[in-house]
């Protein structure tokens, strides 16, 4: 997998023919497209939660949502970066992209406050749960929201530089695309497991005293 | 339709027990006027015309947040929750009952603050009203299942802002551009489909929020 990644980004810089501004996109856009497969894994194990009653889907759930969290963290940085190279700002209201994912962004930490200050157990789980649903529905209702937002704040829609993808090109996207992804199944196994480990650890600890 | 009797009989328990203590409703109601004043001195002259909308949003969401806050108080105070919970009647009804309830409240303060808001700042459209009260159903309806769930936590007051305002985005984009667009119903449309949505949504989930 981290062959992968240096492949791409050795690959990269072949096809990138329009500054090296433009590198970030193999980089950027599948991390965001990550971000959001995260949050609809999170939000389907927490349907799952909620259908079936299983425990072990709240974890699962919560760690779904940490990962996206970190990467939608990731797409904003990289997206503030981008947008400082291609457009002299570091932030820009005129990307809607990055406005979706700054709403989700705190949308997303809220979901860890809450999780946070609940008391553990069956309420907690399913409390995070309903949360989790929420925020896939808010996904595309903010996604419109700010499209009709431009209308009043911004009159004139930014259209963004840059040609059509060519075959090469496209190839690189898809192999980080997919290298990033593979990324983020392994730390969700990491995570998951680690986080599996140490409830044990705490229900055996419990256990003995 | 005991169903909707339920609804009712919860309904009226809120606006009793509100009638009774006003707790809320005079709260709300002296803090979205001491907000428009604040307003009035925190926008520049020549600010332009459309800035004093957008205040007006903010003191819209900030006065249903303060309801929200006291929603599931008195419940949470007295252990009525846990009575509601097992009473035979589907659990959806408490979360009807107390988002018609707050929307109660809400549009009681607005009957003040919009008139206030047009004398002091700027006129307000039939589409702009259309959108207040779109707005006001969605973040009723959303805000009472959060705070709900937000009153089993430790932090609730800190909570509920958080929780809310990432929800009521969209909300603000509708409201403000039913009032300043120059194609008010499209933002009225999108309010109706929010409303839709997270009405349904949490309808449907408010059971597994409130059980233990």
């Amino acid at each position: 997998m981290g062959l992968a990644i240096i492949l791409a980004l050795i690959v990269a810089p072949e096809d990138a023919d329009q500054g090296i501004s433009q590198r970030i996109f193999y980089i950027h856009v599948p991390i965001a497209l990550t971000a959001y497969f995260c949050f609809g894994l999170g939000a389907v194990k927490a349907l799952f939660l909620l259908w079936r009653g299983d425990e072990r889907y709240d974890l699962e759930s919560y760690v779904a949502i940490h990962q996206g969290t970190i990467f939608g963290a990731l797409t904003l940085i990289t997206g503030a970066i981008w947008a400082k190279a291609s457009w002299g700002v570091w932030w820009t209201w005129s990307s809607n992209q990055l406005v979706l994912f700054l709403v989700l962004f705190l949308f997303y930490c809220a979901y860890f406050m809450l999780r946070f200050s609940l008391e553990d157990g069956p309420r907690r789980a399913r409390s995070s749960a309903v949360y989790a649903l929420f925020g896939v529905a808010l996904i595309p209702v903010s996604f419109l929201a700010i499209r009709l937002a431009e209308d009043f704040i911004h009159p004139t829609v930014f259209t963004r530089e840059g040609p059509q993808m060519s075959g090469s090109m496209f190839a690189t996207f898809a192999i980080t695309w997919a290298a990033v992804t593979l990324l983020a199944y392994v730390l969700y196994r990491v995570e998951l497991a680690g986080k599996r480990l140490d409830a044990d650890l705490r229900e055996l600890r419990e256990a003995l005293q | 339709m005991t169903y909707l009797a339920d609804v009712a009989a919860l309904t009226r328990k809120d606006l009793r027990v509100e009638l009774r203590g006003r707790d809320t409703l005079p709260a709300m109601l002296l803090f979205v006027l001491s907000t428009l004043v604040v307003f009035h001195f925190a926008i520049p002259d020549g600010a332009g015309d459309d800035a004093a909308y957008g205040l007006l949003w903010v003191a819209i969401v900030f006065t249903a947040l303060l309801g929200l806050a006291r929603a599931w108080v008195p419940e949470q105070e007295h252990g009525v929750l846990d009575g509601l919970v097992l009473a035979p009647c589907d659990r959806s009804a408490i979360w009807l009952g107390k988002s018609i309830a707050t929307l109660a409240f809400l549009l009681a303060a607005q009957a003040v603050a919009l008139p206030a808001f047009v004398l002091f700042f700027e006129p307000l459209d039939a589409t702009a009203l259309a959108g207040v009260l779109l707005a006001d159903i969605g973040i009723c309806a959303v805000g009472s299942l959060m705070s709900a769930m937000a009153a089993a936590a430790r932090a609730r007051e800190v909570l509920l802002p958080l929780l809310v305002l990432p929800l009521a985005i969209p909300l603000i984009v509708g409201g403000i551009g039913a009032a300043v667009s120059a194609d008010g119903e499209r933002f009225l449309l999108f309010l109706l489909l929010y409303d839709a949505v997270f009405a349904v949504l949490s309808w449907a989930s408010f059971e597994y929020v409130v059980t233990e």
